[in-house]
This record gives structure tokens, C-alpha cells and sequence, in this order.
């Protein structure tokens, strides 16, 4: 059954198989590639739907970058160099008339790194929701922050920033820290005060 | 053996994580919810299938001294082609299957069906071997997957029957090792007492 | 400073036996006695630090810039099915001694899910090529103390009686639960 190695034929073989391979790995990279973007993107208006009272705009379409100035990520020599850091702005409105503002915003203090997640302001400053986007947290402990595995997240919902301290109890703040998953907590907190602070300034300009 | 007998054996027979013990890395990681394990299960069926039917067809011409790294491209590329169509269409479930969907290459249970059996049997019987296995794989996953939400988090599949928490240590890694040991003395019990 | 926690998080907190779940099969298969798997970890070792800094230069100089990082499953396996293949025959010409001690693991590695894992969580991670080689050592050490801790106990359960239906494979997977444990303790020394 099997054939008889020389080097011809083992080069030979191994090349076309791997040529064939890479023909067909294309292919599909090239058929997947515009879903792979799309599921992407229905994530980010799903989490805007999500977190927006009623509008009837298209807020992606409308989206702005702020960069964040001096809050970039601590570069260190460890971590290769990233594009600068940014906060992603969604304006909603109903009849011309601004409903809510949603903020992509991120903190990479997550037990296991970059957490990023969407939150809903109202045109006043209150949050009004939030919504994951994507962590790593373990199964179990810092999911939780999930809305969909535990009530964590809805103790910021309607809740103004300006009178609410975005700061875990044990820190000294407002906020009712997950069970054994303190980390995460204060990570979440984190990622509310930058979207917060983007917001406010955003505002006075 | 009947086509009906390779199909079924990797149920229970030779089932790849009770009996054969193999691909225990991805059955450890993934099964922090049934549904997780069942995805994993179902990817690793599929990749099992196509990369047996294919190797079956070009055993043949493959030289002998180069059949591994040759099965390990063919393989390589089947869980790419996985990869990228998970990412597509079920974007959550590749999201928290993460890293264990390209380290199916390396599933000592892909590369061992592909050597012990695609290489010897007709394109047909390899085929059936791989869904078999992959099979036996998914409800293995599945099993240990739903044990351990069951235990951990009071829920199936998502569904909470019963208010109230479970035991959070099943979730996280220890609980991992602990249900796999105690489902694997249950399995032993079990075989020992239908072969007896 | 930062590397010391970085190794430090990926021994202790992390651990990739542990918590991560690479590297599974040898840590079942080859760890009932101290000295093999002292070998197996001293192995794993050299070709995890290696495959790490050839898959970082290999994804960031070719398959970036080539806009083909869908080739990274292929082209990682390769790499390390090659490399572990060459640390064979270069180990056996300058040192028989090291050959001696390591030969008999070196082509169990390739399957060995901790050193691919390593190239893609590298990659993940966002390292530098330096952060890369730190995170590296720092898994191996990790997979090196866990395997040796663990085969010291396996060595002892052996001496003890095991009822029937836990023998072997269920009892080493018990034994690790508690490991496993026992290493969550660690949780939140060190931020990753």
C-alpha cells in the first residue's frame, strides 16, 4: 500500500498537498471573509440595541473615534506596540431629537486582560444600560458580568455617575463587587469611568 | 466488521475519551457548559471525517516516510477551513471555544484515526469510522459538559430547572478534573458489570 | 521587575497544566515517576522557547505582511513538527549526553498541545518578541513544576491501595482536581 520513499517523490508529494491545502484554505478565508466582518459588526448594533432606549437613526453609520489623550495602554517593552487607544461613539436619536448616546468603550485591568463592552448613556449622564461586547474572564467567576449570567451589570443601570461612584464597595464606592471575582469587578468599573469621562468631555466640547 | 459496527463502536466500545483516553486537553477546557462541549464535540466530528475520507483516498500515493507531516497538513487545513466557518456563522461559540479550535491539529485522536485506520481501509469505511469516533467524542463532551453545569452553575443547557446556585468549583478548572475522574469510575463500573 | 511577573503569573497563576489545559496527554501519560518527568519538562522546555520565537518571527514577518494569517494553523505545525525533528539530530551530534537523557520525549512533543497553544496565546497576548521568550520560559517552568510535583505524588498513590474501578487513569485525574486547587490559590497574586 504504501509507496516507496525517494526524495523525489516525498518532495514532490508534500509540496503538492501543501499547495492544495493553501489553494483551498483561500478559498475559504475569501468565502468567510465578508460573514467573519458582518458577525462583527451585528454584534457591535446588536449591543447598541441593547443598551439605547428607542431611536430610529443608524447610529453606526453616524459613529465618531475619540482618542483617548495620555490614557493610551502603559506600553511596556513586553507588549508589542499598539495603534493608539480610542473610544468609539454611537448617537442615537428619535425624530431628529437625541435619545442617548452609546460608547464602545474597553480597560484592560480583566483578570484575563482586555475587556470591551457598550454602554448606554442618557442625554443628562445617566447610564441606562450596558452590554459585554468581549472578555476572557473565567467561566464562572468574572463572566459575570455578563447581563445574561448574573444582575451585576443592572446596579449601574440608571444610576447618574455624577451623584453614583463608579468604585467597588471595598474601595469605597457604590458598587456591590462579584463574589470572589473582585479583579473583574474593579476592571468593569474601570471601563464605566473611562466611557463616563469620554462622555462628559464630549459633551463640554 | 459491518458498517453498522464501525459506525457505533466509537460509542461505547472504543469511546476516544473514556476508553482510549486521548484528546483530554480540549475534553478539560471546553466543557464549562453542555453546549460549549457539544460545539467542540461537533467541530472535532467534522474535522475526524473529512480529514479520514480524504487521507483514505490519497494514502496511496503518499510516500511512507513523509505520511505524517503530509496527514498533518491535510488535518491542519480541514480545522482552518472549521476555524474561519465558525467564526462566520457561530461567532459566540468560537469566541469561548477560543484557542482549542485551531489546537484540534494537534487532538492525539485525529492523528491517531488517520493512521490507524484511514490509512488502511476504503474511502466509505473511513468516513464512517470518523463520524463514529467523532460521535462517541461529542456525546463524551456533552456528558461531562452537562455534568458539570449541572453541578456548577444548577442549569442545563442554559436551562435552570431548580432556583438557587450550584457548586462554582465544577465551572472553574478543578471541578474539570474532579467530574472527569468520577464519570471515568462510573464508566469503568459500568463496563465491567455489562461485560460480566 | 515586569518580567519576573510575568513568569511568575504564568508558573503559578496560569499555570498551563492547571488552568490553561495544554498539554494534558503527557501530563497523564509520562508522569508516574519524578525522573521522566523531570526529562519530559526539561525537553518541553527547550522546544517550547524555541517554536515560540520562530512562529512570533515567522507570523509577524511573513504571514502579516503577506495578509495570509489564515495559513498560521498550517505553517505553526510545521514549524514545530520541523524543529522538534532538527533538536534530534543536533542533540544527538554535540551532546549524546542531553540526547540520552531527553531522545525518548522529543517526538512525543509534536503532538504536545502546550507548545502550539503557546504560539497562538503568544500571538493573542499581543507580546513582544522579548515578552514572547519571558512568557515562554515562564509556561515551561510552570509545566515543569507541575509535572514533577505531580509524579511525586503519583509515586506515593501508587504504594497505596486503589479500589478497582479508580485505577490508573480516574485516580490521576482526581489527584490532579486537587492539584488544581490547591494552585487557585495563587489566583490573583500576580495580574496577567
Amino acid at each position: 500500500m504504501a509507496k516507496e520513499s525517494t526524495l523525489k517523490n516525498m518532495v514532490l508529494v508534500l509540496t503538492l498537498i501543501t499547495c492544495v491545502a493553501a489553494a483551498l484554505l483561500a478559498a475559504v478565508y475569501g468565502l468567510t471573509k465578508e460573514p467573519i466582518e458582518q458577525a462583527g459588526v451585528n454584534k457591535v448594533n446588536a449591543a447598541i440595541q441593547d443598551v439605547l432606549p428607542e431611536f430610529d437613526n443608524n447610529p453606526f453609520e453616524e459613529k465618531m473615534e475619540l482618542p483617548l489623550e495620555g490614557a493610551a495602554a502603559v506600553q511596556s517593552i513586553l507588549y508589542r506596540e499598539s495603534a493608539p487607544e480610542s473610544l468609539t461613539f454611537y448617537p442615537a436619536a428619535k425624530n431628529g431629537e437625541p435619545v442617548g448616546m452609546a460608547v464602545e468603550t474597553f480597560t484592560n485591568q480583566g483578570f484575563s486582560g482586555r475587556i470591551t463592552l457598550m454602554v448606554g448613556f442618557l442625554p443628562d449622564g445617566t447610564i441606562n444600560k450596558t452590554s459585554i461586547i468581549s472578555h476572557s474572564e473565567t467561566p464562572g467567576l468574572g463572566d459575570k458580568i455578563d447581563a445574561s449570567k448574573s444582575n451585576f451589570s443592572k446596579q449601574f443601570e440608571g444610576q447618574n455617575p455624577a451623584t453614583f461612584k463608579l468604585i467597588v464597595k471595598k474601595d469605597g464606592g457604590d458598587i456591590d463587587a462579584i463574589t470572589a471575582s473582585t479583579i473583574t469587578s474593579r476592571a468593569f468599573c474601570d471601563a464605566m469611568v473611562r466611557a463616563y469621562n469620554a462622555y462628559i468631555l464630549y459633551k463640554l466640547e | 466488521m459491518s458498517k453498522l459496527g464501525i459506525l457505533t463502536k466509537g460509542i461505547f466500545k472504543e469511546n476516544p475519551i473514556f476508553v482510549l483516553v486521548l484528546g483530554m486537553c480540549p475534553t478539560l477546557a471546553t466543557t464549562t457548559s453542555a453546549i460549549n462541549g457539544m460545539g467542540m464535540g461537533a467541530a472535532t466530528m467534522f474535522v475526524l471525517m473529512l480529514s479520514n475520507l480524504f487521507i483514505s483516498l490519497v494514502a496511496g500515493i503518499i510516500p511512507d516516510k513523509v505520511r505524517i507531516p503530509a496527514y498533518i497538513v491535510v488535518i491542519a487545513a480541514f480545522v482552518t477551513m472549521v476555524d474561519l466557518s465558525m467564526a462566520a456563522y457561530v461567532p459566540d461559540l468560537h469566541k469561548s471555544l477560543g484557542v482549542f479550535i485551531p489546537l484540534i491539529v494537534v487532538n492525539c485522536i485525529v492523528l491517531g484515526r488517520a493512521e490507524a485506520f484511514a490509512a488502511k481501509n476504503k474511502p466509505f469505511d473511513s468516513m464512517l469510522d470518523g463520524i463514529g469516533i467523532g460521535l462517541g467524542f461529542t456525546l463524551g463532551l456533552t456528558l461531562l459538559g452537562a455534568v458539570r453545569e449541572l453541578l456548577g452553575n444548577n442549569s442545563i443547557f442554559g436551562i435552570k430547572p431548580l432556583e438557587g446556585d450550584g457548586m462554582l468549583i465544577f465551572v472553574l478548572a478543578p471541578g474539570a478534573f474532579l467530574a472527569l475522574g468520577y464519570l471515568m469510575v462510573l464508566f469503568n463500573k459500568l463496563k465491567k458489570r455489562t461485560s460480566s | 521587575m515586569e518580567y519576573i511577573l510575568l513568569i511568575v503569573g504564568a508558573i503559578f497563576v496560569n499555570n498551563i497544566l492547571l488552568s490553561q489545559f495544554l498539554g494534558i496527554c503527557p501530563f497523564l501519560g509520562v508522569s508516574s515517576k519524578v525522573d521522566t518527568s523531570l526529562g519530559m519538562s526539561g525537553a518541553v522546555m527547550f522546544v517550547i522557547t524555541i517554536a515560540t520565537m520562530i512562529t512570533y518571527l515567522l507570523n509577524y514577518y511573513l504571514l502579516v505582511p503577506l495578509n495570509i494569517e489564515f495559513m498560521q494553523t498550517i505553517s505553526f505545525i510545521l514549524v514545530i513538527a520541523a524543529l522538534v525533528q532538527m533538536v534530534e539530530i543536533i542533540l544527538k551530534k554535540i551532546s549524546p549526553a542531553l540526547y540520552q537523557a531527553l531522545g525518548i520525549f522529543l517526538p512525543l512533543i509534536t503532538t504536545n498541545c502546550a507548545v502550539l497553544g503557546a504560539a497562538f496565546l503568544t500571538i493573542q497576548k499581543n507580546y513582544s518578541f522579548l515578552g514572547s521568550i519571558t512568557y515562554a520560559v515562564g509556561i515551561s517552568l510552570g509545566f515543569g513544576l507541575a509535572m514533577v510535583v505531580f509524579a511525586g505524588i503519583r509515586e506515593q498513590l501508587d504504594l497505596g491501595k486503589t479500589p478497582v474501578a479508580f485505577k490508573g487513569v480516574p485516580i490521576a485525574l482526581v489527584t490532579a482536581g486537587i492539584l488544581a486547587m490547591a494552585f487557585m490559590g495563587f489566583a490573583g497574586v500576580v495580574k496577567m
